[in-house]
C-alpha cells in the first residue's frame, strides 16, 4: 500500500531524513519507535503533504503512485489520514460541521454525491459512541479548550468518519491517561481490517500494548536503524534507546 | 468644473424645486455656506482622511438631479429584498421614492418619505426638534448633505412601540444617468420603550459610477432599542460616505451591524452621543475586499454620561490590492464615570498588496472607568489550514473556512434570521466558495 524508498527531507535546508526506507501492506500496522528529535513526526507529516518539509530525494508511492507532488487534500481523498500530534483549535467551527465539510469534500474529490444528512447523522451518533464522546462535545468549536484527551479521541472520531485506508498516528499517545489511552486504542483496533494499514508513531511502548504492530521500526537521525517485530518494542521499554545506537 | 464647483452652481436650480420659504430652508443655505467655508470635499491633508482620498472619486462629472423618473420592475430587483421576511419596504429609485416597490404605513407610526416630512405641517414639530441636530458641524459632507436635503428615509414610531416587522431601506442607481451623485437624507426617531429593526442597502444596477453621500439621524428615546443592518455589497464603480449620527437616551440600545462587502470606496462615519445613563451602544462589522476596493471605518462614541456601555467589534479581511481602515474614536466626558468601554479591530491580511490602517483613538477624562481596546492584524493560520487540507477540505474551502470562522462571532449577534443568511450567502460568494457555512 504505501512504500518509502530513500526519503530525505529537510526544513528550511536543515537534512531532517536520512534515506528512510519502509513498506506497509494492507492489513499490516508499524509502529515507529524512536527518541525525541530522531524525526518521527517529520516522517509523518510529510507523508501527509505538508508543505513546510522540502522532500529533497526518494519517492513516496501510495497504491503504486508516486503522491511526492500531491497536495495534502489530494492524499486526503486518496485515504491518507494523520491524526495529529497537536490537532489545532479553530474557533467558530464545530466539531460536527468540520467533519461534515471534509467528509463532502471528499465525496466530491471522489465524485461521489454528498453524504445524505440522516446518514451522517447516524454515522456521527455511531462513531462518537465508539469513541465515547458526549454529543455535547459535537457542537463545541474544533479543539477549543479541549482536555489533552479529548483533542486525541476527537482525532480517532475523525478517522473513524473518514475511514483511510492508510491512518498515521503522531503521537496519539501522549497525553492521555490511561482509561481515555484505552478509549482510543479500542477505537482503533474497532477500525482495523484487512484493506487498510495503520501507522503507530510514538515514544513510549504503552499504546503498543493496546495497539499491537505487526512490525516496530526503530528510527535514529533520520534514519530507520532497526526492524523487528512487537517484540523490540520491549526490548526498547527496557534497555532505552541508547541499546540501539 | 470641479465637483465642488458644480454642487455650488447647481444650488440655484435645486431651490426651484423645493420650497424655500420653509424653516428648513435656512438650514439648507447655511449648511451650503459651511461645505464651501470648510473647503468642500476633505483632502487627505484633513486628519480625518489621511488614509483615504476621495480624489479619483469625485473627478468624476456626476449628474446631481437625476431628470427622469426610472421604474423599475420588482421582479428584476427581488433578489435585492430579503427572503421570506416581511419588512415595510421603502425604495429609492435614482434618489426617487418609488411608491410601487415601496410599502409604507402610517398606521399608529410613521414610515415614510423625508420630502413629506419636511413639507407638510402634521410633521413640523418633529423636524424642528430633531432634524439637522445631530450633525458634526466640521464635518463638509454632512453639511453638503444637509444643503441638498430634500429625500429619503422618515421613520417616527412613538413610545411604547415595539414595530412588528424590520424596514428595509433600498436605494437603487439604474444607470439612466452616465454617472449620478445621490444624497439620501434620513430621519429616524424611536422614542421611549419603543423598538426597530432596521436594513439599508444601496445598490447600483449597472456599471455606471455612483457616488452616494449619505446622512442618517437617529434619536433613540428612553428604554427604546435600535437594531440596525448596513448591508454594503454595491458594485465595483459605487462609493458610499455614509453619515450615521445615533443620539440616545437613557437606558437605551442601539446596535449597527456594518457588512462591507463590495464597492469601490466605502466611508462609514458612525457616530454615537449618549445623552443619558445605562445607555448601551453596540457596532459590529464585517468588511471582506480584495481587488482595489477600500473600507474605511470611522467610529466615534461620545461618553458624556455616567454608567454607559459601548462595544464595538470589526474584523477585517483583506486580498488583491485592497486598503481597510478603522479609526475609533471614544470620548469619555469627566462626568461619564463607570464608563465601561469595549473596543477589538481584528484584521487578517491575505497577501502582502493589502493593506489595514487601524487606529484606537481614545480620550478620557474619567478617572473611574474600564476602557479597553485591541488591534491584531495577522494572516491565516499556516497550521489550521494545513489541518484542514490534511482531512480533505481544498485550500481554498479551508482558507474561506478560516475566514468565515473569524468573522463568525460578528454574525452571532444578527438577530433576524433571513439577514444572516443573506450576509453567509454574500461572504461564500465573496471567497468564490460553495459553502454554506453553517458553523
Amino acid at each position: 500500500m504505501l512504500s518509502i524508498d530513500n526519503l530525505h527531507v529537510s526544513v528550511e535546508g536543515k537534512p531532517i531524513l536520512n534515506g528512510i526506507n519502509l513498506d506497509v501492506r494492507a492489513g499490516e500496522v508499524h509502529a515507529i519507535m524512536g527518541p525525541n528529535g530522531s524525526g518521527k513526526s517529520t516522517l509523518s507529516s510529510v507523508i501527509a503533504g505538508n508543505e513546510d518539509y522540502e522532500v529533497t530525494e526518494g519517492d513516496i508511492v501510495y497504491k503504486k503512485e508516486n503522491i511526492i507532488e500531491l497536495s495534502p487534500e489530494e492524499r486526503a481523498h486518496k485515504g491518507i489520514f494523520l491524526s495529529f500530534q497537536y490537532p489545532v483549535e479553530i474557533p467558530g467551527v464545530t466539531v460536527t460541521n468540520f467533519i461534515k465539510t471534509a467528509i463532502n469534500s471528499n465525496q466530491k474529490a471522489r465524485n461521489e454525491s454528498e453524504m445524505p444528512a440522516n446518514t451522517m447523522l447516524k454515522k456521527i451518533r455511531e462513531k462518537s459512541k465508539l469513541l465515547e464522546i458526549d454529543s455535547k462535545f459535537l457542537s463545541r468549536s474544533l479543539n477549543e479548550g479541549f482536555s489533552g484527551g479529548e483533542k486525541k479521541r476527537n482525532e480517532i472520531f475523525q478517522m473513524a468518519m473518514l475511514e483511510p485506508s492508510l491512518s498515521i498516528l503522531d503521537e496519539t499517545d501522549s497525553g492521555l491517561d490511561i482509561d481515555a489511552l484505552k478509549i482510543v486504542a479500542n477505537g482503533v483496533n474497532k477500525l482495523r481490517n484487512k484493506d487498510n494499514a495503520i501507522i503507530v508513531i510514538t515514544h513510549y511502548q504503552r499504546l503498543l500494548d493496546h495497539i499491537i504492530p505487526d512490525y516496530v521500526h526503530v528510527l535514529h537521525e533520520g534514519k530507520i536503524v532497526k526492524s523487528g517485530d512487537k517484540e523490540l518494542a520491549h526490548q526498547l521499554e527496557e534497555k532505552g534507546y541508547d541499546w540501539i545506537k | 468644473m470641479s465637483l465642488s464647483e458644480k454642487l455650488l452652481s447647481s444650488f440655484l436650480a435645486f431651490e426651484l424645486d423645493i420650497n424655500i420659504q420653509s424653516p428648513v430652508h435656512n438650514k439648507r443655505t447655511k449648511a451650503l455656506k459651511e461645505f464651501e467655508k470648510l473647503g468642500g470635499f476633505p483632502t487627505k491633508k484633513n486628519e480625518a482622511w489621511k488614509y483615504t482620498s476621495l480624489k479619483n472619486v469625485i473627478k468624476q462629472d456626476y449628474t446631481i438631479f437625476s431628470k427622469k423618473k426610472n421604474v423599475l420592475e420588482f421582479k428584476s430587483v427581488k433578489n435585492y429584498f430579503l427572503d421570506n421576511t416581511e419588512t415595510y419596504k421603502l425604495v429609492f429609485v435614482d434618489g426617487f421614492f418609488d411608491p410601487f416597490l415601496s410599502q409604507t404605513s402610517h398606521d399608529g407610526l410613521d414610515i415614510c418619505i423625508l420630502s413629506a416630512a419636511l413639507t407638510k405641517p402634521v410633521y413640523s414639530n418633529i423636524i424642528s426638534k430633531y432634524f439637522n441636530t445631530s450633525i458634526n458641524q466640521d464635518d463638509s459632507l454632512s453639511q453638503l448633505n444637509t444643503a441638498f436635503s430634500k429625500e429619503g428615509v422618515y421613520i417616527h414610531i412613538p413610545k411604547n412601540k415595539i414595530l412588528d416587522k424590520p424596514v428595509e431601506i433600498l436605494h437603487f442607481a439604474t444607470g439612466n444617468e452616465a454617472s449620478l451623485m445621490l444624497q439620501p437624507r434620513n430621519l429616524i426617531v424611536i422614542e421611549n420603550n419603543a423598538q426597530t429593526e432596521i436594513i439599508e442597502t444601496h445598490q447600483s444596477l449597472t456599471n455606471n459610477p455612483i457616488f452616494t453621500n449619505c446622512v442618517t439621524e437617529i434619536f433613540v428615546g428612553l428604554n427604546a432599542h435600535l437594531d440596525y443592518y448596513k448591508i454594503q455589497n454595491d458594485n465595483l464603480n459605487s462609493s458610499l460616505i455614509d453619515n450615521t449620527y445615533i443620539s440616545q437616551d437613557q437606558d437605551s440600545t442601539a446596535k449597527v451591524h456594518t457588512f462591507s462587502f463590495g464597492g469601490k470606496l466605502t466611508r462609514n462615519n458612525l457616530n454615537y452621543f449618549q445623552k443619558g445613563s445605562y445607555v448601551n451602544s453596540t457596532m459590529k462589522g464585517i468588511t471582506i475586499i480584495d481587488d482595489n476596493q477600500l473600507v474605511d471605518h470611522h467610529t466615534l462614541v461620545d461618553h458624556a454620561k455616567p454608567n454607559c456601555e459601548s462595544h464595538q467589534d470589526y474584523k477585517g479581511i483583506y486580498s488583491g490590492k485592497s486598503t481597510g481602515v478603522f479609526n475609533g474614536k471614544i470620548v469619555v466626558d469627566k462626568i461619564a464615570q463607570k464608563t465601561n468601554a469595549f473596543q477589538q479591530n481584528n484584521n487578517i491580511l491575505l497577501n502582502d498588496k493589502s493593506t489595514i490602517n487601524s487606529k484606537p483613538q481614545l480620550e478620557i477624562f474619567a478617572d473611574d472607568v474600564k476602557c479597553s481596546h485591541g488591534c491584531t492584524i495577522g494572516q491565516l493560520d499556516k497550521d489550521a489550514l494545513f489541518y484542514l487540507r490534511a482531512r480533505g477540505i481544498p485550500k481554498k474551502e479551508a482558507k474561506a473556512l478560516l475566514t468565515y470562522a473569524f468573522a463568525n462571532n460578528v454574525l452571532e449577534s444578527v438577530n433576524i434570521p433571513s439577514v444572516k443568511s443573506r450576509i453567509k450567502k454574500i461572504i461564500a460568494k465573496k471567497l468564490e466558495v460553495d459553502l454554506e457555512f453553517d458553523l
